[in-house]
């Protein structure tokens, strides 16, 4: 570092710069968006801050997980938008995916006709916008015959303009100790498959890990279910007056999202299964037959686990996409996250804060699904020296 | 939907043949890519032939075939009745509640309301005609004869014939404001401006993300992971309502803009990891040739690196468009007035409520008729590249 003009010539000193002038850039921008954001907000009168999470909404919110009124706060109101996002993104994630697998398995079939349903399928879905696809099933729904005229679609369960109605098990004292048995079987489950892994290991003798995990998880609650008189009572909706009265129900809004983030998805996941089969090598299936295992055991320990890898990262960025998606909600009046902090911010004025939060917990759900998703990864990852 | 899928629960007789799932899947992979060889003349001559290999191979996919054919005979026909044989394809709406099929005259009606929405109608030659170039010209583009540097003056050309065809004021062209403008202009001109808008963007945070100096490095995988890890409705919704409060007092940005603001940076952050696959993708030896050439980081980026690294990402970009073109869909959230919200508004009039399913079709087939053509441009694009590659 002799002079300044030679230590201009240092990719270092240089890149120092670079760095302050692209930050100095970056301040001032951001100084000049924020000033204004104040100004614009003072001479409209609103004040900043979160303190109105803590006042009355004053707002019905139409399916709640939580027992949820208008005198409740915004904060009360964005949790329940927030479990409701969560709900059906849930929901929608394991209908995609097994809707999606069967799809992709069948885009492989050797079967033409089961080969052309899948593409069929696949380019249909993945070709039409999915706000238009949720629009459809939703005025679909919609337009279902009143509660008088419901479609029985299933005996008990019943397909209206209210929505789907469908009976639900009578809560009884013995469910307590099904639910115990159950938990005590699946740890036994657990201890059979490890014992069965030990045992291979150490003697080389192969252990009848299914059966056994099947019985395990099987065999406590239907004891239980005898022991404590089969109390098993349904309560089945039944018309009375203008709607039915008994049993569960989903909204036509919570079924339309769920349905159409369920199809459009799966469309993408087909894909994602298909390509990933296919990533195997076909000399891996041979060299398995080589070495004498069944089919079975080809697909479970050859093939698999190696599609798995292929398979699991575009998974998780589809997870993700679902999440995501569910938010069109707004569009079809699902009271999820973003519409409740819509209306809050409509009602208060407060558009930077309820953005903000939105912004933030949508970040918090795609950082936890892709922390899960990679964690898996790691586990079957290919283990290399 | 599971129907027509390969479940595991079609009992397997023979003793040869290897669990459902796992024979209609992989297993036979093989066998079907064998067969065209051999049944390359017996396709023609001996249909049962076919038949045979395709359909009826195993016990399983004869089960599967079976329960193919019964779907299609439960779907096919009322469709077909519904869709063409018992339309009603013109006339009233009171021909069309006699009439037991789709009610196709609500397009004829309709029509130009989900095309054009509310643009004068005496003047929806004009947005007819913008639409027109405007897919000749995305024709145009995607052959590869024609790229060359002309292509973007015409380009620029046809964007400004659009700007006084839609804005009209000249040449003896009555003016027509934006707010007017509707359907599947404004989803065509959002997808497009917002992909031309993001994709410089995009490059400029591709190269950030990968940059040595950690303050841009940090800015720009920021915003890359804010962007991707938020919906599109709410950057949408943050594009509509705080980008007034961002400006200062008095200063008012019409509604697209600001939309096409919000999908152009939700864009360039989904391009800009295209475009870092790119990046990722050229060989350490390209970096380093062109830095013992003693090229400085721009020439280095603009004469080796982006030359390879875009070529590679073409298909990627490609699909990002379908994306792009699918997502303008959206801006109805925040009331633009586009295909889908015209489409909509289409079925709400008392007269045609009852038909929503043949406007939502129509539109849906418009929406598909341009997606599907773009997926099928990538993957010839795909096997473009990959031309080279394989040898």
């Amino acid at each position: 570092m002799t002079n300044p003009v030679q230590a201009l010539n240092s990719a270092r000193v240089r890149g120092w710069l670079y760095q302050a002038l692209f930050l100095a850039c970056t301040l001032a921008v951001a100084w000049y968006l924020v000033s204004n954001t104040l100004t614009n907000l003072a001479t409209r009168g609103v004040a900043t801050g979160f303190g109105f999470l803590h006042r009355e909404a004053g707002f019905e919110i139409g399916e709640s997980l939580l027992p949820y009124s208008a005198s409740d706060t915004y904060l009360t109101a964005l949790v329940v938008g927030l479990l409701n996002t969560l709900a059906v993104s849930a929901a929608g994630v394991v209908l995609a995916t097994v809707l999606g697998v069967l799809i992709g398995i069948g885009r492989l079939s050797s079967n033409w006709m089961v080969n052309r349903f899948a593409t069929l399928y696949v380019e249909t879905v993945r070709n039409v916008p999915l706000l238009l696809q949720l629009v459809v099933w939703y005025t679909i729904l919609n337009r279902l015959p009143s509660p008088r005229e419901a479609l029985e679609v299933l005996p008990g369960i019943f397909l209206s303009n209210r929505g789907m109605k469908f009976p639900v098990l009578v809560e009884h004292a013995g469910h307590g100790w099904i639910l115990l048995a159950l938990l005590a079987g699946i740890a036994a489950a657990i201890a059979v498959v490890r014992y069965g892994r030990r045992r291979r290991e150490t003697t080389g003798k192969p252990f009848p890990t299914l059966p056994a995990v099947i019985a395990a998880l099987l065999l406590p609650p239907a004891l239980a279910f005898i022991v404590t008189g089969a109390p098993l009572a349904f309560d089945v909706p039944a018309l009375a007056g203008f709607n039915f009265e008994g049993g569960g129900s989903v909204t036509p809004e919570f079924t339309a999202l769920l349905i159409g983030l369920s199809v459009y998805t799966a469309g993408f996941i087909a894909e994602i299964v298909r390509s990933g089969i296919l990533a195997v090598p076909h000399g891996q299936t041979e060299a398995g037959l080589a070495l004498g295992l069944s089919p079975g055991k080809i697909l479970r320990l050859v093939i698999l686990p190696q599609a798995l890898r292929v398979i699991v990262p575009p998974l998780t960025s589809q997870y993700l996409n679902l999440t995501k998606n569910s938010s069109l909600a707004v569009a079809i009046g699902y009271p999820d996250l973003v519409s409740v902090s819509n209306t809050s911010a409509n009602q208060t004025g407060q558009v930077v804060e309820a953005v903000a939060m939105m912004m933030v917990v949508y970040l918090i759900i795609s950082l936890a699904i892709s922390g899960f998703m990679n964690w898996y990864n790691r586990r079957v990852a290919l283990v290399t020296r | 939907m599971s129907k027509h899928s390969p479940a595991d629960q079609a009992p397997i007789p023979t003793a040869p043949v290897p669990p459902a799932h796992w024979a209609a899947s992989y297993e036979e992979e093989p066998t079907q890519a064998s067969t065209p060889p051999q049944a390359n003349g017996m396709t023609a001559l001996k249909p049962f032939g076919w038949a045979k290999d395709n359909l009826f191979n195993t016990p399983l996919n004869t089960a599967l075939t079976v329960a193919c054919l019964f779907l299609l005979w439960l779907v096919v026909p009322p469709m077909a009745n519904w869709l063409l044989l018992n339309a009603s394809w013109s006339g009233s709406s009171e021909a069309c509640r006699e009439a037991a099929g789709a009610c196709w005259s609500v397009i004829a009606v309709k029509h130009r309301l989900i095309f054009f929405g509310t643009y004068p109608y005496d003047e929806q030659w004009r947005p007819f005609l913008a639409c027109a170039l405007f897919v000749a010209m995305l024709g145009a583009s995607g052959v590869r004869a024609f790229w060359r540097p002309w292509l973007a003056v015409a380009w620029a050309l046809t964007l400004v014939g659009m700007g006084v065809l839609m804005w009209g004021g000249v040449a003896g062209l009555t003016y027509v404001p934006n707010d007017r403008w509707g359907g599947l202009p404004i989803t065509l001109m959002l997808s497009v401006f917002s992909i031309a808008l993001a994709f410089p963007l995009s490059i400029l945070l591709a190269l950030g993300r990968q940059s040595s100096l950690p303050a841009i490095r940090t800015f720009c995988v920021g915003f890359i992971e804010a962007m991707r890890g938020v919906p599109l409705v709410s950057v949408l919704f943050m594009a509509s309502v705080m980008f007034p409060l961002f400006l200062p007092e008095g200063v008012t940005v019409d509604k697209l803009l600001r939309a096409l603001a919000g999908m152009t940076l939700f864009t360039a952050a989904y391009l800009a990891e295209a475009v870092r696959g790119g990046l990722q993708a050229i060989p350490k030896g390209q970096y380093e040739a062109a830095d013992a050439l003693g090229l400085s980081y721009w020439q280095k980026t603009m004469l080796i690196v982006l030359p390879q690294a875009l070529r590679i990402v073409i298909p990627p970009i490609v699909n990002q468009f379908i994306s792009a073109f699918k997502d303008t869909s959206l801006v109805t959230i925040v009331g633009l007035y586009d295909l889908l919200t015209a489409a909509t508004v289409a079925t709400t009039d008392p007269e045609w409520r009852p038909y929503f399913a043949e406007v939502y079709v129509f539109a849906g087939l418009m929406f598909w008729i341009f997606c599907f053509s773009m997926s099928r441009y990538s993957q010839w694009l795909e096997r473009l590249a990959n031309r080279y590659t394989r040898r």
